[in-house]
C-alpha cells in the first residue's frame, strides 16, 4: 500500500491530475436526490459500453458491400463471443435510447431545465438527435436486406426536402444509387462522427453539470426567482450539500450495474438482432422495419393522411427540435415540482401514450398487406362447389385475402369482412368491389362480369350465424 | 484639408499586438478555407456527378411472354466496382406486346420499399405502408403520390434491353 500511495504521490506531483479531479469527484450536490437522478448516468454508461463493444467488433467487421454482410455472419456464428458481443452493442444502444428518454422526462417533469441549466437541457436535446441516429446508423452497418431497404426509405425521406431533396437524397446514398461508398460514409457517420459528436457534447453536458450543479430535488411551491436561485443554491450547498463520491455516486453505481447486469442478460438470453436475407436488391421479399425505439415513427408515416406526408416529414423533426430548444427559454423561471404544474404531466403522459400506441402499431403493422395469406379452409368457406366456392377462390387469387380478414384469417389493412354480409347490399359491394376506395384498388378492370358476381355471391354468404 | 481625408496623407497606426491578432486570425480562416474546398468538393462529388445510365441486356425477346410482367435484374452503372452483389438492381418488365416492353422500377414512389407483382390479383403491392399500383403502373390505392416509375427499355436486334437508372426519388 505505501509503495502504491508513493506512486500515486510522485504522478500527483508530475501531473496534478489527481489534485485537478479531487475537488470534481468529490464536489457538493444537494441532498436526498435519491434514485430518480440515476438515468443520466446509467445513459453514460452505456455509451461507454457501447464505444468498448463498437472498438472490438470493428476489429472483425469489413465497412465494404462486398464484405460487411459475411463479416457480421462470420462475427456472429463463427466468432468466439461474437455474437455476445454483438448482443451486448444492440442492447446497449438499446438501453442508451431507453434511458436518454427516461432522463429527459425526468429533467422535464422535475423543472431541471430552468435557470441556469438551459445549456444543459440544449446540449441534452442534440445528445437525443445524436444518439438516434447512431442508432439508425448502427442498424444500417448491419448490411442485410433491411438495412439497404432502410437507406432507401431514408433517401426517399430526405427527398421531401422543399428545393433541395434530390441533391439531400443523393447525399444519403453518395450517389443515384446503393454502392459501397453508401456503406463506408454510414460507417464514418457512426464510428467517426457522431460518436465523436456524442463525446464532445457529453463532455460540454458534464461540464455543466460541475458548473451548474445538479438541480435540487423541487419542492411544491419553492420557485425559481432567476435573480436569488444562485445565491439559494450556494447557501443550499453550504448547509446542507454532501460530496457527490460517494453519497450520491453510490446510486449511480449500482444502478449503473444492474443496466450492465441487464444489458448482459439479454445479449445471453435473447441474443443479437436477425440478420436479414444479402443485401441484393433484387430480393424482393422484403418488408423493410426500423429497429424497436422508430417503430412508433414507421407507423406515424404509414397512418399519415393523404398531402400531409411532406409536411410531417419535412417540418415534423424540425418543429420537435424547435419546440425542445425553446422550451427553456419560455419557461426559465417558476415552478419546478411537478404536482404544481399539471401541464407538464398531461403532456408527458400524452407523449408516452402516444409513442406506446404507434409503437404497437408498428409492430403489428396491420396497415401492411399479409403476403403469408393463405385460402380460406372448406369449414369457413361453408360449401365446395358453386358460385360462393369460386368467389372465395377468388377471393384468394386476386389477392383481397391479403388485406381483409374472415373467421381470423387475412390481412387487417381493410376491414373484417367475416360478417360483411349482414353490413353491405349486393349492390353496395358491386359498386365497392368496382370502384375500390382511398385504400382499395378498384377491381373493376381486373375482374370480369362473371367473376364479380361470384365474389359478391361469396361476401354475400359471410354472415353471422343466427 | 478635411479631417476625414486624413487617412489619405497619415499612415494608420497600427499596434505590434493587433496585426499579430489580425495575421493569426486571417491565416487561421485562409488556412481553414484551403483544407474545406477539397475536403467537401471530394464528399459532395457524388452528389452532383451525373450517374451513366447503359443500356443493359435482359433476355431475348422470346423469353417473356405477351401480356406477363416478371423480375428481371441489371446492373447499377454509377456503383463502385467493390459494391459486390448490392450493385444489382431488379425491375418488373412487362411485354405488352410483340414489341412492345415497359420496366418499371421495384422501388414505390411513396417511400422507396419493394413493391412485388401479384400476378392472380393483376397488382404491384408495396409491403411497407400497403401501397398498390395497377398493371399499368398507375396508384389504385393507398399513399404513393404517384404512378411507378419506368426504366427506358427497347429491343435491339432481338434482345430486350433496359437502361439503368438511379433510384427514383419522389420529391
Amino acid at each position: 500500500m505505501k509503495f502504491v500511495k508513493m506512486a500515486l504521490d510522485w504522478f500527483n506531483d508530475r501531473t496534478g491530475l489527481i489534485d485537478m479531479l479531487d475537488p470534481m469527484v468529490k464536489h457538493p450536490v444537494p441532498p436526498d436526490t435519491g434514485w430518480m437522478y440515476v438515468f443520466g448516468s446509467a445513459v453514460l454508461i452505456s455509451f461507454v459500453l457501447q464505444i468498448i463493444t463498437g472498438i472490438f467488433l470493428a476489429t472483425m467487421y469489413v465497412p465494404s458491400s462486398s464484405e460487411a454482410y459475411q463479416s457480421l455472419e462470420f462475427i456472429t456464428n463463427s466468432a468466439t463471443l461474437g455474437s455476445f458481443l454483438r448482443g451486448m452493442h444492440y442492447w446497449g444502444a438499446s438501453a442508451m435510447i431507453l434511458f436518454l428518454g427516461v432522463h429527459m422526462i425526468r429533467v422535464f417533469l422535475t423543472g431541471s431545465y430552468k435557470f441556469p441549466r438551459e445549456m444543459s437541457w440544449l446540449s441534452g436535446v442534440v445528445l437525443l438527435f445524436l444518439t438516434v441516429g447512431m442508432g439508425f446508423t448502427g442498424q444500417t452497418l448491419r448490411w442485410d436486406q433491411n438495412a439497404i431497404w432502410s437507406i432507401i426509405v431514408g433517401a426517399e425521406q430526405a427527398g421531401r426536402v422543399p428545393f433541395i431533396g434530390q441533391w439531400v437524397a443523393r447525399l444519403v446514398l453518395a450517389g443515384g444509387t446503393l454502392s459501397s461508398v453508401t456503406l463506408s460514409r454510414f460507417f464514418v457517420l457512426h464510428v467517426f462522427v457522431l460518436s465523436g459528436l456524442i463525446i464532445a457534447t457529453l463532455s460540454f453536458h458534464l461540464y455543466l453539470v460541475l458548473r451548474n450543479g445538479i438541480s435540487e430535488p423541487p419542492v411544491p411551491g419553492r420557485r425559481v426567482k432567476i435573480p436569488e436561485y444562485r445565491d439559494f443554491y450556494k447557501r443550499l450547498l453550504e448547509k446542507r450539500g454532501v460530496p457527490f463520491w460517494p453519497h450520491a455516486a453510490w446510486r449511480d453505481a449500482v444502478f449503473g450495474f444492474v443496466v450492465l447486469a441487464g444489458i448482459m442478460l439479454l445479449a445471453w438470453l435473447v441474443g443479437p438482432p436477425v440478420i436479414g436475407k444479402p443485401p441484393n436488391p433484387t430480393i424482393i421479399q422484403a418488408e423493410p422495419r426500423p429497429d424497436w425505439y422508430l417503430l412508433w415513427y414507421f407507423a406515424v408515416l404509414a397512418l399519415l393522411p393523404h398531402g400531409a406526408e411532406k409536411w410531417v416529414i419535412v417540418f415534423g423533426p424540425l418543429v420537435v427540435i424547435v419546440v425542445l430548444l425553446l422550451l427553456p427559454f419560455v419557461f426559465p423561471g417558476g415552478e419546478r415540482n411537478a404536482r404544481r404544474r399539471p401541464w407538464a404531466v398531461a403532456i408527458v403522459l400524452t407523449i408516452v401514450v402516444s409513442v406506446a400506441v404507434l409503437w404497437r402499431a408498428g409492430i403489428t403493422a396491420h396497415w401492411s398487406p399479409d403476403f403469408n395469406a393463405e385460402a380460406l379452409p372448406k369449414e369457413v368457406i361453408g360449401v365446395t362447389s358453386g358460385p360462393v366456392y369460386l368467389g372465395s377462390q377468388l377471393f384468394a387469387n386476386k389477392g383481397c385475402i391479403y388485406c381483409h380478414a374472415i373467421a381470423g384469417r387475412g390481412g387487417h389493412r381493410g376491414p373484417d369482412l367475416t360478417t360483411v354480409g349482414d353490413r353491405l347490399t349486393e349492390q353496395q359491394m358491386i359498386i365497392r368491389v368496382t370502384n375500390g376506395g382511398y385504400n382499395m384498388p378498384g377491381f373493376g378492370s381486373i375482374l370480369s362480369s362473371t367473376e364479380l358476381k361470384q365474389v359478391v355471391a361469396f361476401l354475400q354468404s359471410r354472415q353471422a350465424p343466427e | 484639408m478635411v479631417p476625414d481625408a486624413d487617412f489619405l496623407v497619415k499612415p494608420v497606426k497600427t499596434s505590434r499586438r493587433g496585426f499579430l491578432s489580425f495575421l493569426s486570425v486571417a491565416t487561421g480562416i485562409v488556412g481553414s478555407i484551403v483544407v474545406a474546398i477539397p475536403v467537401v468538393g471530394f464528399f459532395l462529388a457524388p452528389v452532383f456527378k451525373k450517374p451513366p445510365g447503359t443500356w443493359q441486356v435482359v433476355g431475348a425477346v422470346q423469353d417473356f411472354e405477351v401480356g406477363k410482367i416478371v423480375e428481371v435484374e441489371i446492373e447499377d452503372s454509377s456503383t463502385v466496382p467493390w459494391t459486390g452483389v448490392t450493385a444489382k438492381t431488379g425491375a418488373w418488365l412487362h411485354r405488352k406486346s410483340d414489341s412492345e416492353f415497359v420496366a418499371f422500377t421495384l422501388n414505390c414512389s411513396h417511400l422507396g420499399c419493394p413493391v412485388r407483382w401479384e400476378a392472380g390479383a393483376q397488382l404491384f403491392m408495396c409491403p411497407c405502408h400497403g401501397g398498390v399500383y395497377y398493371i399499368d403502373g398507375v396508384v389504385a390505392a393507398g399513399p404513393p403520390p404517384r404512378p411507378l416509375q419506368q426504366y427506358p427499355a427497347r429491343v435491339r436486334n432481338g434482345k430486350v434491353q433496359v437502361r439503368s437508372s438511379p433510384i427514383p426519388i419522389s420529391s
